[in-house]
């Protein structure tokens, strides 16, 4: 509940502040918010499942989106920006299905 | 909601711990940063924070396109260029054409004419002017370079021009009745003209030998008004190939 309230609140935020994205997180803001969105599933899965850990949930969040955006950076770095980003996010997009497969087998039985 | 853990769901929301805080925390940061990423990825400034490979992309793109777009360029201006050429070269031969028609109307006897020339009046108190003395004088005009002829200001000698003694009188040409004094109107060089009728034993003196008298008026302004309808060939046609 507190979680759910702390979105609202952080996307209310972010639509009454409108803050221009700093050109340096540019790339990698994109990027951060799906690998956040893979570790929000997945603690959401874990939570049904009965095995949620509060700090489980934080570290994986912080330590997604930093392992993120450093493949994204090292990417750049080694001039392979474009694709590793896309490898990335296909990898993220993967866990994303099967972690909302899994909660929907719990919520839906199906 | 899963029935079967109500548990769960009444620790969070009587309980809340220090890691749930946290949670709560995290998840307004993702929505934050998901709603900026959301309005920046709207904006238009899709250039900003592109990597340096999208951008020489774009760049080669655009290029192309400037590229393709000069070349259709050169090519219209190609087409255009053409085009107007054609039709100068329409206009001047429309314009040759109708010079050409002018003339051919001046010399056919269809279009009234002015310029320089000579007005011969021949006086026939004696009815001794014929057929033999207007034909021959014709002729001399015609030889000198006469350009376009009249007859007493009513009847225009062209090509087919027949003149024959009158019964009554006078002489007819194409059919017209013309009596004395006779006014022979012709546009050619003037003096060309008038020494061709004084030659020794030419018009002037085969008039002379009639009885009458030849009185040329060498004139810059010579204005011949008579017209004949252009006739049109029975039996001869433009030969092919011509």
């Amino acid at each position: 509940m507190i979680a759910g309230l702390g979105l609202l609140v952080g996307v209310v935020l972010g639509l009454v502040l409108q803050p221009a994205v700093p050109v340096w997180l540019e790339p990698y803001l994109p990027i951060a918010v799906v690998a956040a969105l893979d570790a929000v599933f997945g603690a959401l899965r874990a939570f049904l499942d009965g095995i949620f850990d509060d700090k489980v949930f934080v570290v994986s969040f912080i330590s997604n989106v930093l392992i993120a955006a450093l493949i994204v950076y090292l990417g750049d770095k080694l001039g392979v920006g474009g694709q590793l980003s896309t490898g990335v996010i296909v990898v993220l997009g993967i866990r994303i299905f099967s972690n909302v497969a899994a909660i929907r087998r719990h919520i839906f039985h199906a | 909601m899963p029935e079967q853990r109500p548990s769960s769901w009444t620790s969070i929301l009587s309980r809340p711990s220090r890691g749930q805080l946290v949670a709560g925390v995290l998840l307004a940061a993702l929505g934050f940063a998901a709603v900026v990423q959301v309005n920046a990825n709207s904006k238009d400034d899709k250039y900003v924070g592109a990597r340096q490979g999208e951008l020489i992309s774009l760049i080669n793109n655009l290029s192309l396109a400037s590229q393709r777009a000069e070349t259709e360029i050169a090519q219209l201006q190609q087409t255009r260029n053409s085009l107007r050429n054609d039709t100068q070269a329409r206009r001047t031969a429309l314009e040759r054409a109708r010079e050409q028609a002018t003339d051919l109307g001046i010399l056919a006897g269809t279009l009234p004419a002015v310029g320089p020339g000579v007005r011969i009046t021949v006086k026939d108190p004696t009815a001794g002017v014929g057929t033999n003395q207007l034909l021959n004088g014709l002729e001399e005009l015609r030889d000198a370079g006469a350009e376009a002829i009249e007859v007493n200001d009513t009847v225009r000698v062209v090509a087919r021009t027949a003149i024959s003694n009158s019964p009554d009188g006078g002489v007819s040409v194409d059919g017209r009745q013309l009596n004395p004094p006779y006014v022979i109107d012709a546009i050619g060089d003037p003096h060309t003209l008038a020494t061709a009728l004084d030659i020794r034993g030419g018009f002037d003196s085969l008039v002379k030998d009639a009885g009458g008298t030849v009185a040329v008026e060498q004139s810059q302004d010579v204005e011949i008004a008579s017209v004949r309808e252009p006739p049109t060939p029975d039996y001869a046609k433009p030969a092919s190939g011509g």
